[in-house]
C-alpha cells in the first residue's frame, strides 16, 4: 500500500539531501517527492510517497523524526485528505487521431497547452487514479514524453498541519 | 593577546553584553563555555586563523600525528569520561582523515564534536585547493552537521553541536568552518539555551509500559537481562545491578556493555554473541523473557535473527525509538533513558528467586567455562589478558584494537566498572585501540590505561608514539603479537580451507626498535616466565611503555557462532574445535 507522508522541515540548505539521504541509506524507495515553501517561509514541506509493501513505514517515520531539521511528520494515508499531481503529457497526434484525443482531454477536464504538427501537450491535474486512467487511454496513441511533479497532499479540515510548529530563530 | 584578556568576554557574556571579537576567538570562548578541557588537533591552511588564536589561548591542545589518531583519541576521551571529545582538523585531507572515527562514533553512539576548516565561503563549490564537501561526506555518519556560512551564527551552532552530541542518543556532530568565517568580526554572546525545535529526545518512559514490564518479569521463569552500551551512555550501571539483584536476573552484556554490570558478579553471564560465553548464549536461547536495556540486537549478538531467543518475550528499553522493533519486535517497547526507566522499574518489580533457572545456569557455567589450552614454552594470548588483569587488579582502563586480541580482552578481563572497557564495537575499526587509549589517559589521569592491540592494528596508528612521547602520556601498550592478521587468519582457517591469503605478518617491524626510535621505552616478551615481570615493569614505569608480546601464532577465539548462524552451530564450546 502506498503511504503519503507530509514532512514539515526547516527551510534551509541541505535539508532535502538529508531526507533523501536517509531514504537511500536505509534502502527505502521514494516513489515521488515534492518540496516547497509553506505559508511560513521559514518552513518547507515535503510530500513523500512511498510503497509500504517494500519498506517499513513505521521505521521510516521514526528515522525521519531523528533528523534535527525535521519538525513534523504526518502520515496522511489514513486521514481524509486531498491529493493532487500535475502532469504534462506530450502525445502523438495527427489529423486522424486529434479529435479523439481532444475528447479524452475534455472528459478528464485536462487542458491542451501546446499544439505541434504531430503532437499535443496535455496538462492534467488529479489524484493518482485519474492520472493513471488518462495515461492508459493515451497510451495507444503514443506518449512521446511524460513529466510529473510528484504528488502534493493536504489534510482536509480547518487546521494547518504547521499549527504549533516553530522553526529555529536563525535558519 | 594575553590569556587574561581572553577570559573577559566569557565573564561579560554572563551579563549578556555582546563583545566584539573574531569568530576564531569566539570559537575558543565557546569551547571554554562548554567546559572543554582538551582539543586533539592538527593544523593546516584553512584553520590557520584558529591556530593563531590557540597560540595564546588558555585551552589545552594536543598535536596528534594523524587526524585519524586525533579523532580516535577524542573518542577514547569521551568513552572514558562520558564528556564530549573534541577534534580540530583542516579542510580537505584533514577533514577526510576524520571520516573513519566519525563513522565509529556514530555506530557506538559516542559524543564527538569535530571541527573542520574549509575553503573561504566565496570558494566553496569551485573545487578550490583542499576543498572537500565534508558535510556532504559525513551526512550519513553524523547525528547532525553544520556548515557555518555566517560568522555571527558560530556561537549558536557550537552550543547546538554540543547539545546534540551529548543528549538523547549521543553521537558525532561536525561543524565546518570556512576560512573567512574564522576571521570575521562578530558580536560574541554564548547562548544559554540551544534553539532546536526539531529535537526533543524522550527521557521518561511510559509508566503503563513499565508496569507491563514489571508484570512480565514477575511471571517469567527464565529471564535474562541483556545489557548494551546504552546503559553506559546513560550512567545506569547502578540501576542495572539493583534490578538484577532484586529480581535475580542473570545478566549478559554486549561488547559495548562490558563494565555496565560487574563481570565478576555471580549473576554475570559475561558477553553474549559470536564470541560470547557458552552459558550466556544458551541462557538467551532458553530464556522466556529477554530484557534489553540500551542494546540494539546487532547481528554480532543475534546471528540468525529468526532463531535468536526463540522462546522469549522481549522488553526493549531504548532512548532511540528507531531501534525498538528494528531487528526484533518488542512485546513491551519502552522509549526512554535507561536510567530513568530502570529507576521506576526497580520500584515496581517484585523481589524474587528462580532457583531452578539459576541452578541450570550455574551448571552450564561449571561445565563450559571460558577456557584455552596452554602450549609448552609459548605465551598464550588469553594468558596475557589474565596477567594484565592480575597486574592491574582488574582496575585498569583497557582500550582494545580490533581482532582476536579484542575478543580475548572482552572475554578474559572481567570489567567491573563502566567506562573501563573501550572498544570499537559497531564499526570494528582497526587502528582504534592505541589512540583511543591516549584519549582515555588524557581524560582519566587517575586511572592506569592499557592499549591492548594487535600487531596489525597497532601499525595503523603507530605514529601516535610521537604524541605519547611529546606529552608524556602514560599509556601502557601491549601488542599481542601473533605475526598474523589473526582474526582474518582464523576465518581463513575455518571457512577458506586454510588459505592464509595476505594475512601473514611475519615481516613485522621490530616494535621495540620502533618504540625506541620515538624514545618510548619498550621490551620484547617471548617466554611465559617473562610475562608477569614485564607487565609489572610497564605498569610501574611512570610514563608510556610498549611491550611486544609474542604469543601462540595460530590460536583461535572460541567459543564461536559463525556469522549469520545460531547457537546450535556454536563451535569450540570447550575452548577448541571438537575433533
Ligand atoms: C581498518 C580495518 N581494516 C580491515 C579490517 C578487517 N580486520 C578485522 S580483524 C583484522 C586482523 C587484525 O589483526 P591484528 O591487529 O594483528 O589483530 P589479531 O586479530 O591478530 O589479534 C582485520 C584485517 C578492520 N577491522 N579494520
Ligand atoms: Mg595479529
Amino acid at each position: 500500500m502506498k503511504h503519503t507522508l507530509s514532512v514539515t522541515v526547516q527551510n534551509k540548505p541541505g535539508v532535502l539531501s538529508r531526507v533523501a539521504g536517509l531514504f537511500s541509506r536505509r534502502g527505502y524507495n521514494i516513489e515521488s517527492i515534492a518540496v516547497g515553501e509553506t505559508e511560513n517561509p521559514e518552513l518547507a514541506r515535503m510530500v513523500i510517497v512511498v510503497d509500504g509493501e517494500k519498506c517499513n513505514i513505521e521505521s521510516i517515520i521514526k528515522n525521519l523524526h531523528k533528523l534535527i531539521d525535521v519538525l513534523k511528520v504526518q502520515d496522511l494515508t489514513h486521514e481524509s485528505m486531498v491529493e493532487r499531481e500535475l502532469v504534462l503529457i506530450k502525445v502523438k497526434a495527427d489529423a486522424t487521431t486529434r479529435t479523439e484525443i481532444l475528447q479524452i482531454v475534455q472528459i478528464f477536464r485536462a487542458n491542451v497547452v501546446d499544439v505541434g504538427e504531430h503532437s499535443l501537450v496535455i496538462e492534467l491535474t488529479g489524484d493518482e487514479g485519474k492520472v493513471r486512467a488518462m495515461l492508459n487511454l493515451l497510451q495507444p496513441f503514443g506518449i512521446i514524453e511524460l513529466v510529473r511533479t510528484g504528488v502534493i497532499a493536504m489534510a482536509r479540515g480547518n487546521r494547518a498541519s504547521t499549527t504549533g510548529v516553530r522553526s529555529s530563530r536563525i535558519a | 593577546m594575553a590569556a587574561l584578556e581572553m577570559r573577559q568576554p566569557e565573564e561579560q557574556s554572563k551579563k549578556s553584553t555582546p563583545v566584539e571579537m573574531t569568530a576564531g576567538q569566539a570559537f575558543v570562548e565557546c569551547l571554554k563555555a562548554e567546559g572543554v578541557e582538551v582539543i586533539f588537533g592538527y593544523p593546516g591552511g584553512a584553520v590557520l586563523p584558529i591556530y593563531d588564536v590557540l597560540y595564546s589561548a588558555d585551552i589545552r591542545h594536543l598535536l596528534v600525528r594523524h587526524e585519524q589518531g586525533g579523532a580516535f583519541a577524542a573518542e577514547g576521551y569521551a568513552r572514558a569520561t562520558g564528556k564530549p571529545g573534541v577534534v580540530l582538523a583542516t579542510s580537505g585531507p584533514g577533514a577526510t582523515n576524520l571520516v573513519t572515527p566519525i563513522a565509529d562514533a556514530y555506530m557506538d553512539s559516542i559524543p564527538l564534536v569535530c571541527f573542520t576548516g574549509n575553503v573561504a565561503t566565496t570558494a566553496i563549490g569551485t573545487d578550490a585547493f583542499q576543498e572537500a564537501d565534508i558535510t556532504g561526506i559525513t551526512l550519513p555518519i553524523t547525528k547532525h552537521n553544520f556548515l557555518v556560512r555566517n560568522a555571527q551564527d558560530l556561537p549558536r551552532v557550537i552550543r547546538e553541536a554540543f547539545h546534540i552530541a551529548t543528549t538523547g542518543r549521543p553521537g558525532p556532530v561536525l561543524v565546518d568552518l570556512p576560512r573567512d568565517v574564522s576571521t570575521t568580526k562578530i558580536k560574541f554572546e554564548y547562548p544559554e539555551q540551544p534553539d532546536l525545535p526539531g529535537y526533543k529526545p524522550t527521557y521518561k518512559g511510559h509508566i503503563r509500559q513499565i508496569l507491563e514490564a514489571a508484570k512480565l518479569i514477575a511471571g517469567s521463569k527464565r529471564p535474562v537481562l541483556y545489557v548494551g552500551g546504552g546503559v553506559i551512555a546513560s550512567g545506569a550501571h547502578e540501576e542495572v545491578r539493583r534490578l538484577a539483584e532484586k529480581a535475580n536476573l542473570p545478566t549478559t552484556m554486549t561488547l559495548m556493555g562490558l563494565g555496565a554490570f560487574p563481570g565478576d558478579h555471580p549473576l554475570s553471564l559475561g558477553m553474549l554473541g559470536m564470541h560470547g560465553t557458552v552459558y550466556a548464549n544458551w541462557a538467551v536461547n532458553e530464556c522466556d523473557l529477554l530484557i534489553a536495556c540500551g542494546a540494539r540486537f546487532d547481528d554480532r549478538v543475534t546471528g540468525d535473527l529468526k532463531r535468536f531467543a526463540p522462546h522469549a518475550k522481549v522488553i526493549h528499553i531504548d532512548i532511540d525509538p528507531a531501534e525498538i522493533g528494528k531487528n526484533r519486535p518488542a512485546d513491551v517497547p519502552i522509549v526512554g533513558d535507561v536510567k530513568a526507566v530502570l529507576q521506576v522499574l526497580i520500584e515496581k518489580v517484585r523481589e524474587k528467586r528462580e532457583d531452578a533457572w539459576l541452578a541450570q545456569i550455574d551448571e552450564w557455567k561449571r561445565e563450559y567455562p571460558l577456557t584455552y589450552y596452554p602450549q609448552e614454552g609459548v605465551i598464550m594470548p588469553q594468558a596475557v589478558i589474565e596477567a594484565i588483569y592480575e597486574v592491574t587488579n582488574g582496575e585498569a582502563i583497557c582500550a582494545a584494537d580490533v581482532g582476536q586480541h579484542q575478543m580475548w580482552l572482552a572475554q578474559y578481563y572481567k570489567f567491573r566498572h563502566p567506562r573501563s572497557h573501550i572498544s570499537s564495537g559497531g564499526l570494528g575499526a582497526m587502528g582504534f585501540g592505541f589512540p583511543a587509549a591516549i584519549g582515555a589517559a588524557v581524560g582519566r589521569p587517575d586511572r592506569q590505561v592499557w592499549a591492548v592491540t594487535g600487531d596489525g592494528g597497532f601499525q595503523m596508528n603507530a605514529q601516535e608514539l610521537a604524541t605519547v612521547k611529546t606529552y608524556d602520556i602514560p599509556v601502557k601498550i601491549a601488542i599481542i603479537n601473533n605475526s598474523y592478521l589473526g582474526m582474518v587468519r582464523q576465518w581463513q582457517q575455518l571457512f577458506y580451507q586454510g588459505h592464509y591469503s595476505h594475512s601473514d605478518l611475519h615481516d613485522n617491524p621490530d616494535f621495540v626498535k620502533l618504540a625506541e626510535a620515538y624514545d618510548v621505552p619498550a621490551l620484547r616478551v617471548t617466554k611465559p616466565e617473562e610475562l608477569l615481570p614485564a607487565l609489572r615493569k610497564a605498569a610501574d614505569h611512570p610514563g608510556p611503555f610498549l611491550l611486544d608480546i609474542h604469543v601462540a601464532e595460530e590460536e583461535n577465539v572460541f567459543p564461536m557462532i559463525p556469522s549469520g548462524q545460531s547457537v546450535a552451530e556454536m563451535v569450540g564450546l570447550k575452548g577448541r574445535l571438537e575433533s
